[in-house]
């Protein structure tokens, strides 16, 4: 589904990601750790698409097609979605018309119809529900003013409605109590399926105990140092970054 | 004969006995002898230079060198048809129409005003109710200190009188219709408005500057309202003028105690606009909201000149101004808040905030506080900048194509001025007409 090969960025002539390879198949859920600092945002960002960074050598395919080809948007509607670190607040834009915007250009892309009110407001609402999001969130303007724990529960709220095929979860952990940790990583359990994969980056093993990775990468300082099963997730933990 | 103004200081003064030979001479005696004060007021002052501080950014120089004369033809040119064309789907309003200044009765609709409201031309009003006209007109616009008051005053012919009594909450909005044509030559048209909303009473007035070609034309317009005591007053400013067109324009509040004003002023045609709000919040309790919003394109020269003045304790005011400014066009915020020695408690606040859609836009932002006490709350704040990279990206990242991320926001953008209009209808109308702007701009090469 993936193909990272030799992945080269740069930001403002700094190198960031110094030959980076990851290969992602259906079904299956890759979980990147690493200390801060060594790539993984940039990574999520350069498969999104942002364009700060400069892909300066390697390539990137996703079913097939050359990834780095394509804008943002295009991205998005061939199935991937970001989960953001640090989701952008956008005053004065209702949460919901993101939403149903962003859904109908996916189905448009798609040469579906465009959703109905209503039934965006269906899907919307039993999605919310199951999420413990409160419906005024809706309402209210993408992002702003909410709590933390709001933020990243919007993210998998914006998946479950997206249905991506590849979704990359930038540390939609952290800053979560156990509760909301253990909501946001049933929305991600619940969406498992043989054709969808996950690429789940996270600082801490607590999150891989409810979201179980078939495959567990360790990085530093712009490259894949080791990667293995999940027991790799307890040796981090028991023996920190400083071994690798 | 054509009364023709060739520009300069003198002729605006020397056709003033020409203009009065004309057309005015049925005029009572008090209102020729106010042309006649106002005109030498423009006398002393003549137009503006770049170097008076009010005008320091705009520059009037191709008026100065413009010759423009006063409309001849009548209302000949404006079409039942058309000014449907300028209404607002499903609204309930009454309608006054002028064209060239003045008034297009055929073409109005004032049967609905109840019956001690007055909704009617300045020029009928002063002929059936001159003692109430004469208490206010010209009373609170300035023509002694500002030009184009002065002119404003000298050479008007019409515009609109609503006048709603005490005790009366008259909630259908009146829509007053300014429309410009072509005479073959550039006009000179002063619309002259009069509102006067009595205590306790509510009211709601859209003043709405048309043009029917894409001529040049100078349109100098002066409103003074008074707002009783208690009372509530909703005014829309909404300037769609001709491209080519120079609009003058002044909005000056009598507020009395404990009254309300809400101004929404929206700029958008026009070569070289100039918009002056200024009310007075001269009784205690007094509330003040002033949104606006400029668009702006091409050379287009946009100068919003607010003056607050809180004259009285206890009186809150807020600005609002959003500007969207694309091409070479310049804008202007110049924002004086003026609180006065006994003004305590005063409440004043202001924010602007712009966003340049091209790297030769310029905008030019200006508080200016005068506070003569010390027992105030007085905060401003601008803003200017690019569209948010990281909020397109974002929008982008879910699917929505770069074009839609970039209207998205500019309607977020819009909306924080346009949201507080009461009238929906309205607010509908200028939502598709600022949509409809924005992807004129998006797709002159912006985005993709
Ligand atoms: N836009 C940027 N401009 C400059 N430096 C950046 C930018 N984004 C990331 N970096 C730098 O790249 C490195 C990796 O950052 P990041 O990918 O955020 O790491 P992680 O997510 O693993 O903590 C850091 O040194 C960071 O300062
Ligand atoms: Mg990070």
């Amino acid at each position: 589904m993936l193909e990272v090969k030799n992945l080269h960025v740069q930001v403002d002539d700094k190198e960031i990601l110094k030959g980076m390879n990851i290969t992602v198949a259906p079904g299956e859920v890759h979980s990147i750790m690493g200390p801060n600092g060594s790539g993984k945002s940039t990574l999520a960002q350069v498969l999104a698409g942002k364009e700060t960074y400069e892909v300066t050598e390697g390539e990137v395919t996703f079913q097939g097609k050359d990834l780095l080809d394509l804008e943002p948007e295009e991205r998005a509607c061939e199935g991937i979605f970001l989960a953001f670190q640090y989701p952008v607040e956008i005053p004065g834009v209702a949460n919901t018309y993101l939403l149903r915007e962003a859904l109908n250009a996916k189905r448009e892309y798609r040469d579906e119809k465009p959703l109905k009110h209503i039934e965006f407001a269906k899907l919307a609402r039993e999605k919310m529900k199951a999420l413990g999001i409160d419906e005024d969130l809706l309402k209210r303007s993408v992002n702003a003013g909410f709590s933390g724990g709001e933020k990243k529960r919007n993210e998998i709220f914006q998946m479950q409605i997206l249905e991506p095929t590849l979704a990359v979860l930038d540390e939609t952990d952290s800053g979560l109590d156990i509760d909301a940790l253990k909501i946001v990583a049933n929305g991600v359990n619940s969406m498992k399926d043989s054709g969808r994969s996950f690429i789940v980056i996270t600082h801490y093993q607590r999150l891989l105990n409810y979201i179980v990775p078939d495959f567990v990468h360790v990085m530093v300082d712009g490259k894949i140092v080791r990667s293995g099963g999940k027991e790799l997730a307890y040796e981090l933990e028991e023996k920190g970054y400083a071994g690798f | 004969m054509a009364i023709v103004f060739d520009g300069t200081r003198e002729s605006y003064v020397e056709r003033l006995s020409e203009f009065l030979d004309s057309g005015q001479k049925d005029a009572p005696e008090w209102i020729t002898t106010l042309r006649r004060e106002a005109i030498s007021g423009f006398a002393k002052l003549g137009f503006p230079t770049l170097s008076d501080e009010e005008w320091r950014f705009t520059n009037l120089e191709v008026l100065r060198r413009g010759s423009f004369s006063i409309a001849e033809n009548g209302i000949s040119g404006v079409s039942k048809k058309s000014v449907d064309s300028y209404g607002f789907p499903g609204l309930d309003c009454l309608r006054l129409v002028f064209v060239n200044g003045r008034f297009a009765s055929s073409l109005s609709d004032t049967r609905d005003a109840g019956k001690e409201i007055l909704v009617k031309s300045l020029s009928e009003a002063i002929c059936e109710q001159g003692d109430l006209v004469k208490d206010h007109l010209a009373r609170y616009a300035d023509y002694e200190k500002d030009a184009f008051i002065s002119l404003n005053t000298s050479y008007f012919e019409d515009g609109a009188f609503v006048y709603v009594p005490d005790g009366t909450v008259f909630e259908k909005p009146v829509h007053v219709l300014h429309v410009s044509t072509d005479e073959g030559h550039p006009l000179f048209i002063n619309p002259r408005n009069l509102i006067i909303v009595g205590q306790n009473s509510v009211a709601k007035v859209i003043e709405h500057y048309v043009s029917a070609s894409q001529s040049v034309y100078f349109s100098n317009v002066v409103t003074e309202v008074v707002c009783g005591e208690n009372a509530n007053l909703e005014h829309y400013r909404l300037e769609f003028e001709s491209q080519k067109a120079f609009n003058f324009s002044t909005l000056r509040v009598n507020q009395q105690k404990n009254s309300n004003i809400a101004s929404h002023s929206v700029l958008c045609g026009g070569a070289i606009v100039r918009n002056n709000v200024h009310p007075v919040l001269g009784g205690e309790g007094c509330n003040s909201d002033i949104y606006g919003l400029f668009i702006s394109e091409g050379r287009q020269h946009m100068d919003n000149f607010m003056r607050v003045e809180h004259a009285s304790p206890h009186c809150d005011s807020r600005q609002f101004y959003n500007g969207v400014l694309d091409g070479r066009s310049k804008g202007v915020f110049h924002g004086r808040i003026l609180v006065h020695e006994g003004a305590e408690k005063t409440d004043a606040k202001q924010t602007n905030r712009n966003l340049l859609l091209s790297d030769t836009a310029q905008i030019d932002t200006k508080p200016q506080l005068e506070i003569y006490n010390d027992d105030v709350k007085c905060t401003h704040g601008a803003t200017i900048g690019q569209m948010d990279e990281e909020a397109l990206f974002y929008l982008r990242s879910r699917g929505v194509s770069m074009r839609q991320a970039k209207i998205i926001m500019l309607q977020a953008f819009t909306a924080e001025t346009l949201e507080h209009m009461s009238i929906d209808s309205v607010r509908e109308v200028l939502e598709g007409v600022v949509m409809k702007w924005f992807e004129q701009r998006l797709q002159n090469g912006k985005g993709k």
